[in-house]
C-alpha cells in the first residue's frame, strides 16, 4: 500500500506528543533538548507532507524544513552551552537541582 | 542717547563679584576677597552717577521734563506674539535716583565691611551675597516691566534672608531669617495676583505701556478693571491694593512689619545696607514706580497707604522710645521714616503742586538713605567697641568713638529734622504735603516728628553720655576703613538736603518748584528741638527719672516695650488659630485620606502578588504545561468561540 498524507500525519502527531511528553517527564536537561528536537522534527515532516501532497509545484515547505533544521542546531548550540554552565556550577544535569530563579 | 550698553555693566558688575566669591573666594581670594567686590561695585558707583549726571544734566532732559528712556530691552521669554516677558532697563528720575543710592550706600557698606568683618570666617561668602544683593536691587530699580521687577523683587528676598542669616550658628539668627522670609514670601504673595490682575486688563507687563493704558479714562483695560468688581471693590482696586501688600511687606509696613527688628540679628553693615538703606525701601519704590495709576485711577488706595503708613510711623516711634538694643532702636526708626515716605505717597496727587508729596516722599527715601546708613553703620562702631547690643553697656564714650560721636549726632539731628541738615528739608516738605491734604495725617506725623527726635537723641545720649567714660576697655576707635564711609556719609547727610530735589524727581517728570515755607516750619523744628530736650533732660546724666516715667506710664509703657503684642498676636494666630483650625485638619486628611489611599494601593498589591507568586517555582517544566495549556486554551478559543473564518 502507497503511504499517504494521513500516514505521515500520524507518524508526525506521535513523534510531535511523544517529544512533549518526553520533555515534561524527563528530568535530564539532555533528554529534554532531544525531546524538543524530536517535536521539531514533527513539525519538519509536517511540512514536507503538506508539500508534497497538497502543492507539489512549490517549494515553500522544503525551504521552511530547511530553516527550522538550521535553527535547530542553533538552538541545540545554545542549549548545550547552557547545560554545561549549568553543570559547572550544580554539578548536575537534572533539572529539578535548577529551581533557584523562583520567587 | 550715545552709546548705552555700560549701563548694563552697573547691575551686572556685582554680579560677577557674586559668581567669582561665590565660586572661588575661599580657595582664591581669601582675605583680597572683600577687595575685589568693593572695587566691582566702585566701579558700578562711578558709572551709575555718571548716568545720573547724563539724565539729570544732559542726555535725559527733554525741553523741561524728563521722560522714561528705555536703553536696553531683550525679548526673554516669548509664549506668544504680543504676550511675553521681557528684560530691559528703564531709566526715569526715579529708578536713576535709586540707581545712584544704592550703588553709593552699597559701595560705602563695603568699604565698612572691609574692616568690620575682618578675620571672619565666611568673608568672601559675606561679600558675595552683598554683591548678589546689590545686583538684585540694582535690577529691581531698573526693571522696564513689572514682571522683572517682581523676579528681582524675589532675588533681594532671598538675598536678605542670607545676610540675614549669615551667623547660622546662632540661632536667634536663623529663627530671624526665616521669619523675615515667610513675612515677606506672605506678602509677595498679594503681589503677584495683584500683577496678574493688572496685565490681565491692561494686555501688558511693561511699565511705559501698562501706566499709559491704565491711566487714560476711555481706554478698554481701565474700564474692564473699574467696571468688573469682587467683594464691592473694583478689580483695580484689588489688584493696586494687592500690589501694595506686596511692598508693605518689604517695607515693614504695619501690620507685616515684625521681621524687621528681628533682622537686626544680621551683621550690622547688612542692616545698615539693606534693612535701612535700600532693600525696605522697595515698597515705596514699587508704589511710586506705579503712581500716576494710584493716583488717577484709584485714589482710595492711595488713602489706604497714607493711613497705613500713618499709623506704622507712629506705632514704630513708640515702640523705639523703649527699646534698648541700639539696633533695634534703629530698626523701628527705620521702619517709622518708611511710614513717613508711605504717607507722603498716599496724601499726594498727581501733577503739578498736587504732586508735592510723592517728590517729598523720594526726597526723603533719598535723605533717609544717608543717614540711616550712618546711624547703623555708627553702631556698629559701637557694637565693635563694647562688645554689646544693649544700651545699658554703653555710656561716655564720646572721647573713646570722636569721629563716631560726631557724625552720630550730625546723623540724629538730620533725622529729628533740626535745619540745616538734609533730614530737615525731606521732613518739611513731607509735613507740608500732608498739611494740605489731610490735617489728621498731618497732626500726627507733627506729633511722630517729636517722637523721632526724642528717641534718636535718647539713643545718642545713652551712648554717648550718660554714664561717666568706663575705665577699661580702651578699645580704638577702628581703622581708617570703618570710619571713612561714616565722614562720607555725614558729609552727604549734611548737603543731601540742599539739593532742589523738586527739580529732578516729580510726579510727572515736569520740574517742581519747592520753596521753603518758614513760618510753616517753625512747629516741626519746635518739636523736634523740644524732643531733643525732653531726651537730654531724661538721659543726658544717669538718672531716676526715665524709670519714674516708665512707672508712671506703666500699663502703656509695658504695652510699648512689648511691641503692642503684634508679635504674640501673630503667635497666637499662627499656632492657635492656623495650626488648630486649619492644620490640624489638613494633617489628618493628609495622614489617613492621602497617605491611606497610596498604602492601600501598595498594600492590595502586595497581597495580591503574595497570592499568587506560588506561579513563579522555577520548575521549568511547571512553566512549559502552564506555556501548553495556554496556547491549547487559546487555539480552542480561536478556532471554536471567536470563529474567525
Amino acid at each position: 500500500m502507497e503511504p499517504g498524507l494521513y500516514h505521515i500525519l500520524f507518524v508526525s502527531s506521535a513523534l510531535f506528543f511523544i517529544g512533549i511528553f518526553g520533555f515534561f517527564t524527563r528530568r535530564n536537561l539532555i533528554t529534554m533538548l532531544m525531546s524538543i528536537e524530536l517535536v521539531l522534527n514533527s513539525v519538519c515532516l509536517n511540512f514536507i507532507a503538506f508539500n508534497k501532497y497538497l502543492w507539489p509545484n512549490k517549494l515553500d515547505g522544503i525551504f521552511f524544513t530547511v530553516f527550522i533544521i538550521a535553527i535547530a542546531a542553533a538552538a541545540a548550540a545554545v542549549a548545550i552551552a547552557i547545560i554545561i554552565n549549568l553543570y559547572r556550577s550544580h554539578n548536575s544535569i537534572d533539572v529539578s537541582t535548577a529551581e533557584e530563579m523562583k520567587f | 542717547m550715545p552709546d548705552n550698553l555700560y549701563i548694563i555693566l552697573i547691575p551686572i558688575l556685582p554680579l560677577i563679584g557674586f559668581l567669582l566669591l561665590g565660586m572661588f573666594g575661599k580657595k582664591f581670594f581669601g582675605q583680597s576677597a572683600g577687595l575685589v567686590g568693593t572695587i566691582l561695585i566702585g566701579i558700578s558707583t562711578l558709572l551709575s552717577f555718571y548716568v545720573a549726571y547724563g539724565y539729570f544734566f544732559s542726555w535725559g532732559k527733554k525741553v523741561n521734563s524728563y521722560s522714561p528712556l528705555f536703553p536696553v530691552k531683550l525679548s526673554w521669554l516669548e509664549f506668544a506674539p504680543g504676550l511675553s516677558i521681557d528684560m530691559g532697563v528703564m531709566l526715569d528720575p526715579i529708578s536713576v535716583m535709586m540707581l545712584v543710592v544704592v550703588t553709593f550706600i552699597s559701595l560705602m557698606v563695603h568699604i565698612y565691611s572691609l574692616a568690620y568683618m575682618k578675620g571672619e570666617e565666611r568673608y568672601s561668602t559675606y561679600f558675595a551675597f552683598l554683591g548678589l544683593f546689590t545686583f538684585s536691587m540694582l535690577g529691581l530699580v531698573m526693571s522696564s516691566n513689572i514682571f522683572q521687577i517682581y523676579m528681582f523683587w524675589e532675588l533681594v528676598g532671598v538675598s536678605s534672608f542670607l545676610l540675614i542669616g549669615f551667623y547660622y550658628t546662632k540661632p536667634a539668627a536663623v529663627a530671624a531669617a526665616k521669619k523675615a522670609f515667610i513675612v515677606t514670601r506672605f506678602a509677595d504673595l498679594g503681589f503677584l495676583i495683584g500683577i496678574l490682575i493688572l496685565s490681565y486688563y491692561a494686555h501688558t507687563l511693561d511699565f511705559q505701556t501698562l501706566l499709559q493704558r491704565l491711566t487714560l479714562q476711555d481706554s478698554p483695560g481701565l474700564q474692564g478693571a473699574m467696571s468688573s468688581t469682587f467683594l464691592g471693590l473694583s478689580a483695580l482696586t484689588w489688584a493696586l491694593t494687592l500690589i501694595f501688600i506686596g511692598g508693605a511687606g518689604k517695607s515693614a509696613m504695619f501690620p507685616l512689619h515684625i521681621w524687621l527688628p528681628d533682622a537686626m540679628e544680621g551683621p550690622t553693615p547688612v542692616s545698615a545696607l539693606i534693612h535701612a538703606a535700600t532693600m525696605v525701601v522697595a515698597g515705596v519704590f514699587l508704589v511710586a514706580r506705579l503712581f500716576p495709576v494710584y493716583a488717577i485711577a484709584a485714589p482710595e488706595v492711595l488713602q489706604w497707604i497714607g493711613s497705613i503708613g500713618v499709623v506704622s510711623a507712629l506705632i514704630a516711634a513708640i515702640i523705639a522710645c523703649t527699646q534698648t538694643d541700639i539696633k533695634r532702636v534703629l530698626a523701628y526708626s527705620t521702619m517709622s521714616q518708611i511710614g513717613y515716605m508711605m504717607f507722603a505717597l498716599g496724601v499726594s496727587g498727581y501733577g503739578g503742586e498736587n504732586g508735592l508729596g510723592f517728590t517729598a516722599s523720594q526726597f526723603h527715601l533719598f535723605t533717609h538713605a544717608m543717614f540711616k546708613a550712618l546711624l547703623f553703620l555708627g553702631a556698629g562702631v559701637v557694637i565693635h567697641a563694647v562688645h554689646s547690643n544693649e544700651m545699658k553697656d554703653m555710656g561716655g564714650l564720646r572721647k573713646q568713638l570722636p569721629v563716631t560721636h560726631l557724625t552720630f549726632l550730625i546723623a540724629c539731628l538730620a533725622i529729628a529734622g533740626i535745619p540745616p541738615l538734609s533730614g530737615f528739608f525731606s521732613k518739611e516738605e513731607i509735613l507740608l504735603a500732608a498739611y494740605n491734604s489731610n490735617k489728621m495725617i498731618f497732626g500726627i506725623a507733627l506729633f511722630t516728628s517729636g517722637l523721632t527726635a526724642f528717641y534718636m537723641f535718647r539713643l545718642y545720649f545713652s551712648i554717648f553720655w550718660n554714664k561717666p567714660a568706663a575705665q577699661g576697655h580702651h578699645g580704638k576707635e577702628g581703622s581708617f576703613a570703618l570710619l571713612f564711609p561714616l565722614v562720607v556719609l555725614a558729609i552727604g547727610s549734611v548737603f543731601a538736603g540742599f539739593i532742589p530735589f523738586g527739580n529732578y524727581v516729580s510726579s510727572d517728570g515736569s520740574p517742581l518748584h519747592t520753596s521753603l515755607h518758614l513760618q510753616f516750619s517753625i512747629a516741626p523744628v519746635l518739636i523736634g528741638v523740644a524732643g531733643i530736650l525732653l531726651a537730654s533732660w531724661f538721659y543726658k546724666n544717669k538718672s531716676e527719672r526715665p524709670g519714674k516715667l516708665a512707672t508712671a506710664l506703666n500699663g502703656f509703657y509695658t504695652t510699648a516695650l512689648n511691641k503692642f503684642y503684634i508679635d504674640e498676636l501673630y503667635i497666637f494666630f499662627t499656632k492657635k488659630v492656623l495650626f488648630n483650625l486649619v492644620g490640624k485638619p489638613a494633617a489628618w486628611f493628609d495622614k489617613n485620606v492621602v497617605d491611606g489611599l497610596v498604602n492601600f494601593s501598595g498594600n492590595s498589591t502586595l497581597s495580591l502578588s503574595e497570592k499568587i507568586k506560588g506561579f513563579q517555582s522555577g520548575k521549568v517544566q511547571q512553566y512549559a504545561i502552564i506555556f501548553l495549556v495556554s496556547v491549547l486554551l487559546l487555539a480552542v478559543l480561536v478556532i471554536y468561540i471567536v470563529n474567525l473564518s
